[in-house]
């Protein structure tokens, strides 16, 4: 059981390097938005996503009232739907209130983590949490430290910190690269996402880029996959 | 007042959050997924990273672009995360020096 705990630790800890400063940052951007440290790590206890969180800072001034807020940050989070679904595969075995719990835990990262070591080995509990939960307090604490160090670091642009989301999605996008097909739906997505920006207000662009992908992949589907 | 709307906001987006995260395991587990239905669910988690970052990366300007596709093509040749993100904050640091 320890040694399946420090085998999900092995896999995940150049995840958890990557998230210290992406935390950080959102920590400084959630400062000059009049966050303290404390709710700054709150937030990213909580909440616990980044893209959530991201996108939660970028609709702040729009005044959104909050069942649209928390629908547009369900919207976001969609694609964790696909994930755990992805994922219960792995963890049909655990208890049902053990997998619920550690699904908490459940982001991106550690979402490939777990899938990649799935295709060798059986998940157990203990290598999921070993895998999923030391970036947590790494994202929350690094969230008050960012949030600490915003009011000297201003907003970090001029040094590019504000790209570090967009190129670790990019990162994250390539895992999914299986040929033309993905192509053809990542250019759907970005076009129509850009254009819905654009033209509707809140976060819809997330939404109708997503919409937009999926909709190119059914269209696309060859018919031995139907 | 700040505090109260946050408090709300917190709370409101943890379900948001955490209620996505259990959705696909309890609605889901043991139902088989295959054809179309597979290919759009399959399509969800690029079509929606794509859209989350495309306007960062095509609607501010030409350094986002560039350091865009900079950070693609070295997450292509499966660099590791850190050194992909590297490349993208360094270029986009770089461009916005030099435009």
């Amino acid at each position: 059981m320890r040694q399946d705990f420090l085998r999900g630790l092995g896999d995940v800890w150049p995840m958890m390097l990557a998230y210290a400063p992406i935390a950080a940052l959102w920590g400084a951007l959630a400062a000059s938005k009049g966050f303290t440290p404390w709710d700054a790590m709150a937030m990213s206890a909580f909440v616990y996503s980044g893209a959530a969180q991201f996108v939660f800072l970028d609709l702040m001034g729009t005044a959104m009232p909050l069942p649209m807020l928390v629908f547009t940050i369900a919207t976001v989070s969609l694609r964790h739907v696909l994930m755990s679904a992805s994922v219960s595969r792995h963890i049909a075995t655990f208890r049902p209130t053990l997998a619920s719990g550690l699904l908490f835990w459940l982001t991106d990262e550690a979402w490939a983590i777990v899938e990649r070591r799935a295709l060798t080995d059986k998940i157990t509990p203990a290598y999921y949490f070993g895998a999923a939960f030391p970036i947590w307090p790494t994202w929350f604490l690094f969230s008050g430290v960012g949030a600490l160090a915003g009011a000297v670091m201003g907003d970090g642009k001029t040094i590019g910190l504000d790209f570090a989301f967009a190129a670790m999605f990019i990162a994250v996008l390539a895992g999914f690269w299986k040929g033309p097909r993905t192509g053809a739906v990542l250019v759907a997505s970005a076009a129509v996402a850009c254009l819905a920006k654009v033209l509707l207000p809140g976060a819809w662009y997330i939404l109708c880029g997503g919409a937009a992908g999926m909709l190119t992949a059914v269209v696309l589907a060859r018919p031995d996959d139907v | 007042m700040f505090e109260h709307q946050l408090a709300l906001a917190i709370i409101g987006m943890a379900l948001a959050t955490y209620g996505t995260r259990l959705a696909g395991y309890w609605l889901l587990r043991g139902v088989e997924i295959k054809g179309r239905m597979k290919a759009a669910l399959d399509a969800v988690p690029p079509a929606i990273l794509t859209a989350v970052i495309a306007p960062t990366v095509f609607l501010q300007g030409i350094p986002e672009m560039v350091a865009g596709a900079a950070t693609l093509a070295v997450a292509l040749l499966r660099a590791p995360l850190l050194v992909t993100i590297a490349v993208g904050v360094a270029s986009v640091a770089g461009l916005r020096y030099l435009m």
